[in-house]
């Protein structure tokens, strides 16, 4: 007796991209944790903010160097494109002129990386909030 | 103002930040998310204690 393989139609789930998707993807990228603030995820957002702002600023605290746009080292351009993923603080740095870095320091350059890591925390926080608007995540 | 941290310490603080943006990003159910954020805070720990070996016996 053949076997009659019975086969179901994959049909590939839709997220469709709402304007609140997007709103919460930019603002989630300009504020930590706001993305998801917006969607009344309020704890969540309330314990993103504060890791990412708590990183960024004792980076900050720690006299790390906050890169300003370059085409020099291939290093102070990845440097560059970490730290925006910060969004508004990363503008708010600039615009005070703070985070030139102190190389005399041991714990510089431990800020440094705290104020690069805050800022990819940051990309991962608004794209989880993007996936929530559009129903991806619950 | 001007922090000071030990390399430990600050590697505790690191390991902290890290965890709680992991925990809830990358897991779909509220109930999962502590738990895989004390995974990841666990394994950051563990990573430096062990690094932290090695490295004595490296320069022994």
């Amino acid at each position: 007796m053949a076997n009659v393989a019975t086969s179901t139609p994959t049909t590939a789930v839709q997220y469709p991209t709402t304007p609140m998707s997007i709103a919460a993807l930019v603002v989630g990228w300009l504020i930590p944790g706001a993305g998801h603030l917006i969607q009344k995820k309020i704890i969540r957002g309330m314990l993103l903010m504060a890791a990412i702002f708590t990183m960024f600023f004792v980076g900050l605290g720690m006299q790390g160097k906050v890169y300003a746009f370059n085409t020099g080292d291939l290093l102070d351009i990845l440097g560059f494109f970490g730290d925006i993923g910060a969004g508004g603080l990363y503008f708010l740095t600039r615009m005070n002129d703070w985070g030139q870095g102190a190389i005399h320091r041991a714990t510089a350059d431990y800020g440094t990386k705290y104020i690069i890591v805050a800022g990819l925390l940051n990309v991962i926080s608004a794209i989880d909030a993007y996936h929530i608007a559009i129903g991806k995540k619950k | 103002m001007t922090i000071e941290l030990s390399h430990f310490s600050a590697a505790l603080l690191f390991a902290v930040c890290a965890s709680v943006v992991f925990g809830i990003t990358l897991k779909n159910d509220w109930k999962e998310m502590p738990h895989y954020g004390a995974y990841c805070f666990a394994l950051f720990v563990g990573g430096v204690i062990l690094a932290g070996w090695v490295m004595w016996l490296l320069k022994r």
